[in-house]
């Protein structure tokens, strides 16, 4: 019974937080925990696939814990056991990562023992089969993570993004709960089971209360714009390998948590439900690229690269639900397996790309690029995986990121199809929302492997800098060969998915398995195939055989010598382009519109010896039109409200006299 | 028997696109020296350029990464594969369906994404530069390039290159406004991606508003002539192109008899030749744009491909 496997691995990765409680302080207490954590998750690991490739089948438990007339429900299914996959996969390449990084830990009581019980909510919470069990595992997930967002809390700005990363988390659980509400009707069973048997028999006003709670709740902790505010602030602020595990694994657990509800649950969706999930997700994947180009934290970066890969992932399931509201099952099955495949891909180079920032942190100290460069000379190994990671998630073959994305736009050149006028004209621009968002994240990750790693180091720190330990880099190397693995043999993810989408869809992409050479065919070789090994073996040939052949025929002889630049090199690395600079074009062609960008240019008067100054003013959309002002309805409302602390006995009275009366005033007009 | 002439036509096909390439650049140069009223250096100097190179020693500045050495070949590799896929004389090579006109589309950016990040290797201010305004016009002209696509591909019902090609030569296709709105956008892209006048000048080495010189500016030796090579093949990829969706006549389809190779090879270099001679004719009547107007330039390409795409979105009859 796999339901038992996985919740065994939960249960032993609760132990394991005893056992951090109680060994924690011992010298050798991160490696127990971090290891400990490592073999509890590979085997869950192992048995989630084996549920999933083997077809085990469903299998359910209840046990006797949580309310007493309903216990707790667990079932495992082909959509848990992918997500399984995700979570524990994510959370050994941590682990092992941890074991290294995790030694550098100033405070390791503040970590050790939340990370195995985070580890363990995300499997519970993907493991839950009612309503009870979902909210309380979702909600331990959230306080986990809280309090490992907290580890640092001395850290400038660290208690801020915890506090608005607290607000945010019970804001999206309340969401969840109103979502499950709706769902039960006035029956109020919460068992899967029971919503499930009445899916599809809501009346059209509940359906769309229910995505709307399910959009706010799970988007809120998937991080889709505009709830995405607490990212960028909470997944950097954790000690590197649990902003791994938050941008890589937990965003996918919302995901998960947003399919089960609208796609299982739910029942049939109406074609304009996928309307709004696509325009949420264009609006997604450009703004968070746009942000992450702006930004030159290279945590920071990489936070709302995730905003931006969730907007792709959330197109792919809006596309899914359009398909499956006109009943185009097929190609519903096509956009779900291209929006699941890139929740596998995200996972895979978002946890790689984290640790090398973590890496980089741990080598200089330091995460703003402005302080960075050259490290390709002192860090070769972690350069080589970073690089891995940039071209995975720049969408470039033959890598992995490209195989999603590729499958995405398939599944949008078959939507002309489609009946409804507003799907047909809202397509077309989130198809090209989703090309700009691709183009726009490799400039964004030249930008952060080009000022990181290139160049001449900016800094004492970075020129200092040593490499990290072998754990991380074998951490790193395992993601990247996977990176590498599911973008050269995408067939094989593809077949894998197929049990979890024709569950929830009711048909499958036609098998990748019998396809020659390897290909990736999505409808029919005469519409589209791509070959991901062949492209990865013409381009090692043809680099490898002209290099031999420039080698051996024509010359080989090098020199090294001072750098050209057009005859005026500058010692200085400060005359280097920066990030800022980098980014400039850039922020002046967009970034005037989205982000109000201004430039003052301050020019000292000739033969004055001050420097000149270049000021940038942005403004953040969404902070200033949606947070700020009902920040600032608070914060006049409590001001106001606080007159109330302070009032004579007799007025307290009255107010309560006032209540009364007004109480009875409505209860007689009610009745 | 017939996989090895498979073989062998797919085969030549990357020997002719290699060898052909450097011919397209120097007729290119040579027709608009004549355009100016210069004699102009011989068509066959380009090759005489990449001999020379080859033969020199790499003079490689001193903080230089092993990035630096390896990105002309892997530059190269992706230009030349993904020309390889382009049909150029004959439809249904043995590889094409190894890759899409999208996965063709993502293997000209990953190059790019190698030689700007060569660019920003030796840390001069000059590489930056380069690749900074590069990854700026990518990031414009890769979704203008994709809304093409996309155009086309809802015409053909396909996204296999071969298979709109062999559709554009077919009599179903006809005049429609969204193939005309492909083929301007297109050009525009064209334009943009092969680094030529508007939008970056292949011939000055010394002007602030350069783009692709300035990325391969420190670049000497062999790997200036990796580099040059792949420029070539990127130029010859973009004709073939346009060739092969908006011209295709002369095409020789799959498993056809020697003449008809024949005559696919003739009309070919007849459409490269006149490839290179409008691309001159173009970058002579027009100046040089300033770098923030190629945003508007691009932006109107991607403008005309999204309506392309909209009206087959709309109706299957434009």
């Amino acid at each position: 019974m796999p339901v038992d496997v996985g919740l065994w691995g939960a249960g032993a990765l609760l132990g394991v937080t005893g056992l951090a409680l109680a060994a924690g302080r011992l010298k050798a207490g991160s490696a127990l925990v971090y290891g400990a954590s490592l073999l509890v998750c590979a085997a869950a690991l192992g048995s989630a696939l084996g549920a999933l490739i083997g077809g085990a089948g469903e299998s359910e438990r209840v046990l006797p814990l949580g309310l007493p007339w309903l216990g707790a429900h667990f079932r495992i299914d082909a959509l848990a056991a992918f997500f399984l996959i995700v979570v524990n996969l994510g959370g050994a390449a941590t682990s092992l990562y941890a074991l290294g990084y995790g030694r550098h830990e100033a405070a390791p009581m503040r970590v050790l023992p939340f990370f195995p019980a985070f580890l363990a909510a995300m499997n519970l919470v993907v493991l839950a089969d009612d309503a009870f069990t979902f909210l309380f595992a979702w909600e331990f997930m959230s306080l986990t993570s809280w309090a490992l967002v907290m580890a640092h809390h001395r850290e400038r700005d660290n208690a801020r993004a915890g506090y608005v990363y607290f607000l945010m988390a019970s804001f999206g659980t309340l969401a969840l709960l109103l979502a499950f509400g709706a769902l039960a009707g006035q029956e109020g069973d919460y068992a899967f089971a029971v919503l499930r048997a009445s899916s599809g028999h809501h009346t059209a006003a509940v359906a769309a209360l229910v995505l709307v709670f399910a959009l706010l709740g799970a988007g809120s902790k998937a991080g889709l714009v505009p709830l995405h505010v607490w990212l960028p602030l909470a997944h950097p602020a954790a000690p590197s390998h649990v902003s791994a595990l938050m941008s890589g694994v937990m965003t996918k657990v919302a995901i998960y948590g947003f399919v089960r509800l609208v796609f299982d649950l739910l029942g049939e969706p109406s074609w304009w439900s996928s309307m709004t999930v696509l325009a949420l997700g264009g609006a997604t994947a450009v703004l968070g690229v746009l942000y992450a180009l702006m930004e030159h934290d290279l945590k920071r970066l990489l936070a709302y690269h995730t905003v931006e890969n969730i907007g792709i992932i959330f197109i792919g399931l809006g596309l899914a639900l359009a398909f499956r509201a006109n009943g185009v099952a097929w190609a519903a099955a096509l956009a779900l397996t291209a929006a699941l495949f890139h929740v596998l891909n995200h996972s895979l180079f978002k946890s790689l790309l984290f640790f090398g920032a973590g890496a980089v942190l741990n080598a200089t100290g330091e995460r703003d690029m402005e302080h960075l460069g050259g490290l390709i000379h002192r860090m070769k190994a972690t350069s080589v995986l970073f690089l891995v990671g940039c071209v995975a998630i720049s969408a470039l073959p033959p890598l992995n990121g490209f195989v999603s994305e590729w499958l995405t736009f398939q599944a949008i050149l078959v939507s002309p199809d489609l009946p409804q006028w507003g799907l047909k004209i809202l397509i077309p621009g989130i198809g090209a929302l989703l090309a700009l968002a691709a183009a726009l994240a490799a400039a964004c990750f030249v930008k952060a492997f080009g000022v990181t790693f290139l160049g001449r180091p900016r800094s004492e720190a970075a020129r200092n800098a040593k490499e990290v330990d072998r754990f991380s880099i074998a951490a790193m190397a395992l993601l990247a060969i996977l990176c590498l693995v599911a973008g050269v043999v995408p067939g094989l993810v593809v077949d894998g998915l197929s049990p979890v989408v024709a569950s929830l869809v009711q048909a499958r992409m036609p098998g990748q398995e019998a396809m020659p050479w390897l290909s990736l065919i999505p409808i029919a070789a005469s519409r589209s195939s791509y070959n991901g090994f062949l492209l990865l073996c013409f381009i090692a040939l043809s680099g490898g055989l002209s290099a031999y052949a420039i080698h051996r025929l024509a010359s080989r002889g090098l020199r090294r010598a001072p750098a050209w630049d057009c005859g005026f090199p500058d010692p200085s690395p400060l005359t280097q382009y920066s990030a800022g600079s980098f980014a400039q074009p850039i922020r002046r062609v967009f970034g005037s519109f989205v982000f109000r960008a201004r430039e003052t240019i301050e020019m000292p008067p000739p033969g004055a010896l001050a420097p000149a100054r270049l000021t940038v003013i942005l403004h953040d959309p969404i902070w200033e039109t949606l947070y700020a002002p009902i920040a600032s309805a608070m914060s006049f409302a409590t001001e106001h409200i606080n007159h109330l602390q302070f009032l004579t006995i007799r007025r307290y009275l009255s107010l309560v006299f006032l209540l009364l009366v007004l109480l009875l005033t409505v209860l007689a007009i009610w009745l | 028997m017939a996989l090895a002439i498979d073989l062998a036509i797919q085969g030549a096909q990357m020997a002719l696109v290699l060898l052909l390439a450097p011919l397209l650049t120097g007729i290119v140069r040579k027709a608009k020296a004549r355009l100016q009223r210069r004699r102009g250096a011989s068509i066959l100097q380009p090759y005489r350029d990449l001999a020379r190179l080859l033969r020199k020693d790499v003079v490689l500045a001193e903080n230089a990464s092993w990035l630096f050495r390896v990105a002309p070949y892997l530059v190269f590799a992706a230009n030349w594969v993904a020309a390889a896929l382009v049909p150029s004389f004959a439809t249904g090579l043995t590889f094409s369906w190894s890759a899409d006109l999208i996965a063709i589309i993502a293997l000209l950016g990953s190059g790019r994404f190698f030689l700007a990040l060569a660019g920003m290797d030796v840390g001069t201010s000059f590489g930056g530069i380069g690749a900074s305004r590069e990854m700026l016009i990518a990031s414009l002209a890769e979704p203008a390039m994709l809304m093409i696509v996309f155009t086309l591909a809802l015409i053909a019902g396909s996204t296999q290159l071969s298979s709109v090609a062999a559709f554009m030569v077919s009599s179903g296709v006809g005049l429609r406004v969204s193939l005309g709105l492909a083929l301007a956008a297109l050009v525009m892209v064209a334009i943009a991606e092969n680094a030529r006048i508007p939008i970056d000048n292949p011939a000055t080495h010394l002007e602030l508003t350069m783009v692709h010189e300035a990325m391969v500016l420190e670049y000497s030796g062999r790997h200036l002539a990796m580099l040059e090579l792949a420029a070539s093949v990127k130029l010859l990829l973009y004709i073939s192109l346009i060739a092969c969706i908006f011209v295709p006549w002369g095409l020789a389809p799959l498993g056809a008899p020697a003449a008809a190779l024949g005559i696919g090879l003739a009309s070919y270099g007849a459409k490269l030749l006149c490839g290179g001679v409008l691309l001159a004719f173009f970058e002579t009547t027009i100046a040089k744009m300033r770098v923030f107007r190629v945003p508007d330039f691009l932006g109107a390409a991607l403008m005309l491909g999204l309506l392309g795409t909209l009206l087959r979105f709309v109706s299957r009859s434009f």
